[in-house]
């Protein structure tokens, strides 16, 4: 495991694995938005403005999760000294900022038609916002310091810090009575049946009978959905991928910059 | 055990000294926390049941930012003029000397905050029922504010603009303290108990006691070093 916390040993998997991963997030991507746009049904509720869905949930799913690797690849920093850790964290941070914000405009469309509103001080739609606020922390206290290096550790401390944030996201809908519902796509894992569609969205009946099958979703909805996440994810580490050259080059120009000063 | 008392009393008799010789500075906090609250009845007009409606977040918002606005005096001074790296070089943990920096500060910003609380709700009309609601959520608040806010102080030490980032870094993190503050004397007004939003609160500072001081002590540890 550790073999590969050497950058370039890391990157020399990275980037074999990188043509693989584009051959296979081309597909996911246009089936995804194929099924996601034209071969799903509209809701009978809130007819076309459904499929906002499917760009929504995949980038909530995102932020957090570039969250959690931003968080680990800090932990990873000060803990073993892992250079590539502090790495992976710097390229990890604007993706996820970007996708959290992609999260909230998006959820803000969708709120618009269905709850009247764009916006509103609902415990999930709060901690995503401050989800977002922490990766604008993160960027900007990385590079705060004259010496790029410098901003290292404290930015790795505070992403480990702001880590608390997540649980609370996760979880926000079930702890507080919100307007935003409550996940249908694992209805059955935290509430019971009959709360998990209770949130007005979808008949409350219908959902709850669902919910208890597993998925509130139908099949017909979930495959788009299921597309554009794995879509999502792999476009996520392709990116991840691209970004990690760059911080690696930067690095490697500063030290070759610092080299021919000292020179 | 007794050796690391006495490091740590020292800390704090120190710091709390160095605050009441510089007590101007703690004027300030309060005189700003006075004159911002004082604002808002010409922001929103002086309807005695519109700052009756507000007070509570009015109050709850002005001692977050008058903590913040407070943070620099944490180490930014002790770094300039050498002493914090004497202090991270003493054999003590250093966790203990950041606990009692975030004591003094929590004794010199958070408890006179409490102390002037009261006349700031005269002038917005605070409801009476809500007094003694609003002042335990304070009471239980504000120690969180200070913990968390030493780990923005370290994590900020020796940076570009440092006052801003501090409230890029530390505001996010209040939030939660806030809605419990707020809903707590918004559900007493409203004819609840206010327990639950306590004991909120009082996990919030069980989980700063031990947990900020550890990421402000490994920060300031590298702002030192940097």
């Amino acid at each position: 495991m550790h073999r590969f916390a050497n950058p370039s040993q890391f990157m020399r998997v990275a980037e074999a694995m990188l043509p693989w991963m584009v051959a296979l997030c081309i597909p996911l991507m246009a089936a995804g938005l194929y099924f996601g746009l034209w071969a799903s049904p509209a809701d009978y509720q809130q007819s076309e403005t459904v499929r906002i869905m499917y760009i929504h949930v995949p980038s909530a799913f995102l932020a957090q999760g570039a969250y959690i690797v931003m968080a680990l690849g800090s932990a990873s920093f000060l803990i073993w000294k892992h250079p590539l850790g502090d790495l992976i964290a710097r390229a990890a941070a604007p993706i996820g900022c970007i996708f959290a914000l992609i999260c909230l405009v998006t959820g803000s469309l969708w709120g618009k038609p269905t709850w009247g509103t764009y916006w509103v001080w609902d415990a999930r739609l709060t901690s995503m916002l401050i989800l977002f606020f922490l990766f604008l922390g993160y960027l900007a206290l990385a590079n705060a310091f004259d010496d790029p290096a410098r901003g290292d550790k404290p930015a790795a401390i505070l992403a480990v810090v702001g880590i608390v944030n997540i649980p609370i996201i996760k979880f926000s809908v079930y702890f507080f009575n919100t307007l935003h519902q409550k996940s249908t796509l694992f209805g059955d894992l935290f509430s019971s049946g009959e709360e998990a569609g209770a949130s007005g969205l979808q008949q409350p009946d219908i959902a709850a009978a669902a919910a208890q099958q597993g998925s509130a979703l139908p099949p017909s909805m979930l495959l788009p959905l299921m597309l554009m996440l794995a879509a999502f994810s792999v476009f996520f580490l392709i990116l991840l991928v691209l970004r990690l050259r760059g911080e690696l080059a930067t690095v490697r120009l500063r030290a070759l910059r610092a080299g021919l000063r000292a020179g | 055990m007794t050796e690391f008392l006495a490091g740590f009393s020292a800390v704090l008799i120190r710091d709390l000294r160095l605050a009441l010789r510089q007590s101007a500075d703690l004027a300030l906090v309060l005189g700003f926390f006075t004159i911002a609250a004082s604002l808002f009845p010409f922001g929103v007009g002086p309807a005695p049941e519109t700052l009756a409606r507000i007070a509570p977040g009015v109050i709850w918002v002005l001692a977050l930012l008058s903590v913040m606005l407070s943070l620099d005096r944490l180490f930014e001074q002790d770094l300039a003029d050498g002493s914090l790296e004497q202090m991270v070089l003493t054999p003590r943990p250093l966790v203990l000397t950041v606990l009692a920096k975030a004591l003094a500060h929590w004794l010199t910003t958070g408890l006179p905050l409490i102390a002037i609380t009261p006349v700031i709700g005269i002038l917005l009309n605070f409801p009476t029922a809500g007094y003694s609601t609003l002042l335990i959520g304070l009471a239980l608040g504000t120690p969180s504010l200070s913990l968390i806010g030493a780990v923005g102080a370290a994590l900020t030490l020796g940076a570009r603009r440092a006052g801003l980032l501090i409230a890029l870094l530390v505001l996010p993190l209040y939030i939660p303290i806030l809605i419990f503050g707020v809903t707590a004397v918004d559900s007493v007004l409203t004819g609840f108990e206010a327990r639950a939003h306590f004991l909120y609160l009082a996990a919030i500072l069980v989980a700063a006691i031990p947990l900020a001081p550890l990421a402000a002590a490994a920060a300031v540890r590298h702002g030192v070093e940097g």
